[in-house]
Order: structure tokens, then sequence, then C-alpha cells
């Protein structure tokens, strides 16, 4: 039993061992927080947005502060948040366990896009200090070849931690591919594993683009190479082309680990087995697909031709019927089981409402003729805020939630919890709902003014914001506290009765080798009519 | 339903308008049901199956597929995404097959205003004036980066590009003075990038474009220099009051004729003729201290004498203030 007390949190000891550590656990640890902190930041900014966007005029910023506030804010959400986030702090800590393995496949290389998502964290750092980038997140040219402020900074740094992803793309393809335990056939895989190999495949065939991008970018400020600026004979058109070539697919990259995530918390705290288990694990597979086919419904009023627009018209509704199979599977998942209200599943219940409403706000912006009114106004912003916050991140929290006894061996205030769940959906539709009406009524996106008219929907819209920012920086502070000391819980705590590997067959927090032994498959992943696993639950 | 629509939509203008507030009708009454679906479903699983206390922990049910409810999965929504794909691609066929006798108005986004040049000569800026019921053909571009043409009430937009022409068209069903904003960011200037369009009756119009492109030779300065002051939209920024907008007010400036004006660099300068005249051909030299620097070179849009009327206005509104 003494080995059961050595835990890959406490031993090795020293801040070289964390430093250089191969563990996965530990660098998916390094990730977590490397991401809250980006997290913390992105949202400020946010707050900040909406603190300017209370009022109609230039109430506490100029326009050239908000411009660069709006920038960083959707940069650092999007390329040190939530892209490196899901896939590199819970997909790292929990894809070995899963599988039964010691590690991924080469841990020197996880490491290695640790550090190389770190490079690209001090690159946006410094061009927080060196005075912003006024582009927005998309880097659109001719404004971006022209701007005066730090676009090659910034877009170094994303060009760095592309490689970061693709670097943990090609680690967690080879990990499922060969080191599950005897017996672990792919459809015994948690979904989990899945949405993280059709994430990893995207990562790896879809990131090279925008790095290749990135670097004409650079390439055109630096040297005038001529690719996009049109005074130099390029096409700045293309530039759109390049960009949502691979910033469609990444809203997948951003997706399917949540997906993942709702697809574990829904069966364990209804405690039945998932309903449609392959419908799941291929509308995966065919989402990820068809994303990269849909890019163009990006650029609707670019002045494509007509021929593509009708293409990407279509070709964008067959994302939405995978997508639509996958929520009616979680919904029925729950029927003939024992649900209980946890934090998770409240997170996931959460996540099912909100998405549904982004995903079916997508449907309206597919139809060519109604984009056209709603293209670059505030109902793209609340469908991609549906999606990217109502979707993502809330089943990121759950995600946290569910694991966080399991990788930290501490349980936090579950009311608190609850109640700070609570908070986040109360918050995050009276923030972003009024947004659809703002859009449909012409609020065009990226102003530090506005028209009079608009004035009562963004009051309303900055109200919610402050309470969505402190449900969620009182849920993570929850979190954190229960790190306190003197709160370990017993090593064999399995809170939820869950029966996947990373729950049944090591302690919490896990071993620094994963499992004292190679664990034996008893039993599938979802099997809840076939085997009880108590929920244990000591301090 | 009227009632709905003028909650949730700018006024239909455009005669394509009605037909996609109806397409986007179809669609959210086709999402309310869904979402319905959803909802309710979800809760009423999760409270009907809620484990209360007391339960003893059990196996639960292997149920895990049902092929009807599957199937009706993909079919209902393939019926409701085929029926608004064709509707998108119908009406937004409309939208872009220009009528063969529409006024053809070249549209031309510049960092942070709009130019509108008329068939017939002539040109405004940032007030488009076109004739009710009557199709107008745009022509787009951009003299510099990204912009996008946005009129709410026509439910139309584009976007300008620097090397390619884009084309729009509308026809307006309803007099009025009406929005239009710059839907594509392009810095600094970007939301006070709008300007208005104005729909007036077919003979009301022709006098205008007559009135427009007429000799404005033989009137004294500062009546000329009344009349530039909407016509290349300087009143968007500048009022004649002296309250501040985006830029300082015209009689904030005249007042202080002979004065320093201090700048945002720390610099000043005394406001007399060279200054005005600096001020609307280089604004971005010296931006006056506690305003940004989002105005346009008029260089190329106002020759000498225009300047010379402009500069004559505004020294004129001092002297009216004081009457």
């Amino acid at each position: 039993m003494i080995e059961n007390q050595k835990n890959y949190l406490t031993y090795p000891k020293g801040i070289m061992s964390w430093l250089l550590t191969l563990d996965h656990k530990r660098i998916g640890l390094m990730y977590l927080f490397g991401g809250l902190a980006f997290f913390f930041l992105g949202g400020l900014l946010a707050l900040g947005m909406r603190l300017e966007l209370a009022a109609p005029g230039n109430d506490f910023m100029s326009n050239d502060t908000y411009n660069n506030v709006y920038t960083l804010h959707g940069a650092i959400m999007v390329f040190l948040f939530i892209i490196p986030a899901i896939p590199g702090a819970l997909g790292n800590i929990l894809l070995p366990l899963m599988l039964g393995a010691k590690d991924v496949a080469f841990p020197r290389l996880n490491l290695a896009s640790f550090y190389l998502y770190t490079l690209g964290a001090l690159f946006t750092i410094y061009t927080i200090i060196a005075g912003g980038v006024d582009t927005g997140w998309t880097f659109y040219t001719p404004y971006s070849t022209t701007s005066t402020s730090n676009v090659i900074p910034m877009t170094m740094g994303i060009f760095i931690i592309g490689f970061s992803s693709i670097l943990t793309g090609l680690n967690f393809i080879a990990t499922i591919h060969k080191m599950r335990i005897p017996g672990l056939t792919w459809y015994k895989l948690p979904l989990f594993v899945w949405a993280l190999y059709g994430t990893s495949l995207v990562q790896i065939t879809a990131t090279p683009v925008i790095a290749i991008t990135m670097v004409l970018l650079i390439l055109e400020r630096l040297l005038g190479i001529g690719i996009f600026d049109p005074a130099l004979g390029g096409d700045p058109v293309l530039y759109q082309h390049f960009f949502w070539f691979y910033s469609h697919p990444a809203v997948y990259i951003m997706i399917l680990p949540a997906f993942g995530i709702v697809s574990e918390i829904i069966p364990v705290h209804s405690r039945k087995k998932i309903w449609g288990y392959k419908f799941i694990a291929f509308s995966t597979l065919s989402i990820a697909f068809i994303g990269f086919l849909v890019w163009g419904h990006h650029m609707f009023t670019s002045g494509q031709s007509v021929f593509s627009q009708i293409v990407f018209s279509f070709i964008t509704y067959f994302v939405g019927i995978p997508t639509g199979v996958k929520i009616f599977s979680w919904i029925l998942t729950m029927y003939r089981g024992q649900v209980s209200f946890t934090p998770p599943m409240l997170y996931a219940l959460s996540f099912l409402f909100l998405f549904t409403i982004g995903g079916l706000t997508g449907i309206f912006l597919g139809a060519v003729a109604l984009d056209i009114h709603l293209h670059d106004t505030y109902f793209v912003v609340a469908h991609f805020h549906y999606v990217m916050q109502g979707g993502t991140i809330v089943a990121f929290l759950g995600g946290l939630h569910h694991w966080w006894p399991k990788s930290m061996g501490t349980m936090y205030n579950q009311t608190v919890a609850n109640i700070c769940c609570l908070g986040v959906f109360l918050g995050f539709n009276g923030t972003f709902f009024p947004q659809f009406l703002l859009g449909l009524r012409g609020m065009p996106r990226r102003y530090a003014t506005y028209d009079p008219q608009y004035a009562d929907l963004h009051n309303y819209s900055s109200f919610w914001s402050a309470i969505l920012g402190l449900s969620i920086f009182i849920a993570i502070m929850n979190l954190l506290w229960s790190l306190r000391k003197n709160n370990k819980l017993d090593p064999g705590t399995n809170p939820w009765g869950a029966m996947t590997l990373e729950w049944t067959h090591t302690t919490s927090p896990p071993h620094p080798h994963n499992f004292e032994e190679e664990p034996v498959l008893e039993h599938g992943p979802y099997d809840y009519d076939k085997v009880i696993v108590e929920p244990t639950f000591k301090k | 339903m009227d009632r709905l629509t003028e909650y949730l939509f700018p006024k239909q203008v455009s005669t394509f308008a009605a037909d996609i507030d109806n397409l986007f009708y179809f669609i959210f009454y086709s999402s309310i049901v869904l979402f319905a679906i959803v909802v309710f479903g979800m809760l009423y699983l999760a409270i009907k199956y809620r484990f209360k206390k007391g339960d003893d922990i059990r196996l639960t049910s292997s149920k895990d597929h049902n092929n009807i409810l599957e199937s009706l999965f993909f079919i209902v929504p393939l019926i409701l995404v085929s029926i608004t794909f064709v509707w998108g691609i119908r009406s937004y066929l409309k939208m872009i097959i220009v009528p063969d006798d529409a006024i053809e108005i070249k549209v031309t986004g510049q960092s942070w205003f709009w130019t509108f040049d008329y068939p017939d000569g002539g040109t405004t800026l940032n007030e488009f004036v076109v004739p009710s019921n009557q199709p107008i053909k745009i022509i787009l571009s951009s003299k510099d980066v990204l912009h996008s043409f946005f009129i709410p009430v026509m439910r139309s937009k584009m976007d300008c590009l620097p090397n390619r022409y884009n084309i729009m068209w509308f026809e307006a069903q309803q007099e009025g003075v009406y929005d239009i904003f710059c839907a594509e960011y392009c810095g600094t200037g970007h939301s006070q990038m709008g300007a208005k369009v104005v729909v007036m009756k077919p003979a009301q119009y022709e006098a205008w474009v007559a009135e427009l492109g007429s000799d404005d030779e033989n009137i004294p300065l500062d009546e000329l220099g009344a009349k530039l002051y909407t016509k290349k939209a300087c009143n968007t920024c500048h009022t004649l009051d002296g309250s501040a907008l985006v830029g300082p007010s015209y009689l904030q400036t005249s007042q202080m004729w002979g004065q320093e004006r201090v700048f945002d660099d720390g610099t000043s300068a005394v406001i007399d003729n060279n200054y005005i005249r600096s001020s609307i051909l280089e604004p971005q030299s010296q931006i006056v201290a506690g305003y940004q620097g989002v105005m346009p070179t008029y260089q190329g849009l106002l020759n000498d004498r225009e300047l010379d009327a402009l500069i004559a206005f505004l020294k004129s509104l001092e002297k009216d203030s004081q009457i």
C-alpha cells in the first residue's frame, strides 16, 4: 500500500522534475495552468470590451485601444486557450490512462510540444508589452500588411503554436494506434478517445496551412513579396481562402474534444450505457472530414463565384446532420438511467442547451441569402460564442469538474460548483442572446462605438457579462481552493462510479507510471447494464 | 408577425427584403420546434430518471438504439435543411441578378468614408441618394484596405476590394433616410465609417441630380462652404453648435480664430487659414488634443475654391453666433 501513496503530483519532487518531466500527466497539468492563465487574460479583455460597449460613445477607451483589446481577446482565446487547452490539458492527462498505457507514444515529443506552446505564448506576451496588435484575430490583408501594430510577433507566435498542435496531434494518433492494452479494440475505446483521434487528424492536416499562411504574411510585411497585397499585385481574397481553409477545420479542433467530454460525462452521471456508440464515433470522423470542405461559407460577401457560393452552402448543411445525431444520442442516453445532478452533469446539460442554439443558428448563416444580411454582424458574434463558449468552454468546465478528483485527488465544494454552473448558464445567455437581436437589426461587429438605437441591448449584454465572468472566476477558484492542505481524498476514490480505466484501475491522483501493473480489461467503457461500479467518496 | 418583424429587423425597404425575412422565419420556427424537442426531451428524461435519495445503484437498461428514431434523426433534419438550402439559393439569385434598367452608381470605400459617383457626373460623400422604385446597380471597390458596404434595410451587403469590382443591387420601395455601415474591419475609424442612403421620389431625385451637377462658380464663398459642409459629409463628425462629436465643432474652431490650439503630441499652432487648409488636406499631421485621428484626407476631393469656401464658411460661424 506504500506504493499507492506515491502519486505523480508528489513524486519525483523538485522544480526541475516538473520542467523536464516526460510524464504526460504533468505536461497536461502545465498545459492546464498555462491555458487557464490565458483564459483569465482573454476573459479580462472580453470584460473590457463589454465595459466599453455598455454605452454608445468612446466612454472608456479610444477606437485604437478597443481594436487592440478585441484582437488580443480573439487571438488569445482561440490560439492560446481553446485550441491547445482541451487536447493539451485534458487530452494529455487522460489519453494514456484511458488506453491503459504508461505514457503517450513519444513522451519527449510531448514535452517539446509544450515548450513550443510556451515559446508561442512568450511571443504573444511580447506582442502585448510592445503595444498590441489591431488587425482582428483573422489578420485580413491588406490591413494586416499595412498596419503599424505588432503583426509579426503575434503571427509568429501563432506559427510556433501551430507546431505544438501538429506534434501533439501526431503523438496522439500514434498513441491511439499503438498503445492500447490487449483487448481494448476500437469499439471499446471511450468516446473521448475517438474525439481526440478526430481532433488530431484535423490538427495534423489543417495546421500546416495556417503555418504557411502566417509565414507568407510575415514575408509580405518584411520583404513585400506580393502574395496578398494588391498594391504589389497580390490578392487579399486569396488570404481569406488560406486562412479559412485552416480556421474552419480549427472550429472542429475546438469543438470535437468538447463532444468527447460530453460523451463521457453523460453516461457516467446517468449510470447508463451510451446511446448510439457507433453513431457518435463515426459522426466525429465525418464532421472532421466535412469540416475541410466548407471554408467558403466565411466568404459569402467576398465576391466569390455564384457556383462556389452554392457549393459551400450545400456542403455546410452536411455538418449539421451528424451533429444533430450526436445531440439526440446524448439526450437519449439518459433514458432509463439513474441521472445525478452533479456539477459535471449540470455543465453537460448546459452544453446541450447552449450548443443546440449555437448549432441551429449556424443553419441561418448557412443560407446564402440570409447570411448576406447577417454576415459580419453581431449575429455571427453570438453564433460563434454559443458554439465556442457555450459549447467548448462549458464542456471544458464540465470535464474539469469531472476529472478534477482523478487528476488532483481532491474534491471541490459541489454546492458552490453547481451555483457557479447556474451563474455561467444565466450569465452566458444574458450576454450573448441579445447579440442575436443586435445582429438581426444590423449592428456590425468590431465597432468601438455604435448608433444609439443599439444601446439597450448592448447595455443588457454588458450587465450579464459581469455575472458570466464572475461565475467562471469563482468556479475556477472553487477548484483551486480544494487544493488546500489536508483536503486529500482516499486514493481509491471514484466519486462518480465511472468505469473507464483511469477510474477503475489506478489511484486518484494516479501513480507516476499510471498503473502499478498492466491493467486487464474487464468490461467496456459504458457497461452500466452489465457491471455495477459503486461510487466511492472518502476523505 | 408584423410586430415581430418590426422588433427583430430593420424596415423592409428593398424588393427582396420580405423574402429574406420569410426565409428567416422558416428557419426560426423549424429551429424552435427542434430546440423544444431537445430541451423538453432532455429535461423530461433527466427528471424522470433522476437518481433519488434512497435509490439503490442498480444495473440499468442496455437499450442503446432504436432504428425508427435514428432514421428520423437523419430524415427530418435532412428535409428541413434541404428546404433551407434551396430557399437560400433561390433568394440569393434574386439578389445578384441585376435588372437591365438599373441605374449604375459607383461606390468607393476609403478609410474612413464612402464616395458615390453618379452616372451623369457629380459626386457625394457619405450621402447616397437614390430614387425609389427603380433598380440601382452598385459597383463597389476600395481605395485602400477591405471595406464592406452594408445597408441593413435593404438586407444587402458586399465587400469592397482594392483590386477587383464587386456588384450588388437593390430597388427601394419606400422613401426615407436609412443607415449604411462599413461591415468589414478597416482600422481606427471603422466604427465611424457610416453613411446614409436617402431614398427620394423619382421626380425629386431628378431635381437633386440636376442640382448636383450645377455650377458652383457664381455663389459667394461662405454660401458654397455651407453647401459643401453637408455635401462633403463634414457634418458627420463636426457640429456647428459647439458640441464635440468625433471631431471638434466648427463653431469652437471659429471662436478660437487667431488663438493657439494644442495637439495630442504637445505641440500647438495658431488657428488661421493655413492651419484649416492643412487640417483638411493632411488631417493626420496635427491631431487636436482629446480627439482621435480618424479623419481621412480630402486631398483630390476639394479644389482650391472649395477649400477657400469651407474656410470662409467656418470663419463666418463666429460672427453669426454673436448676432
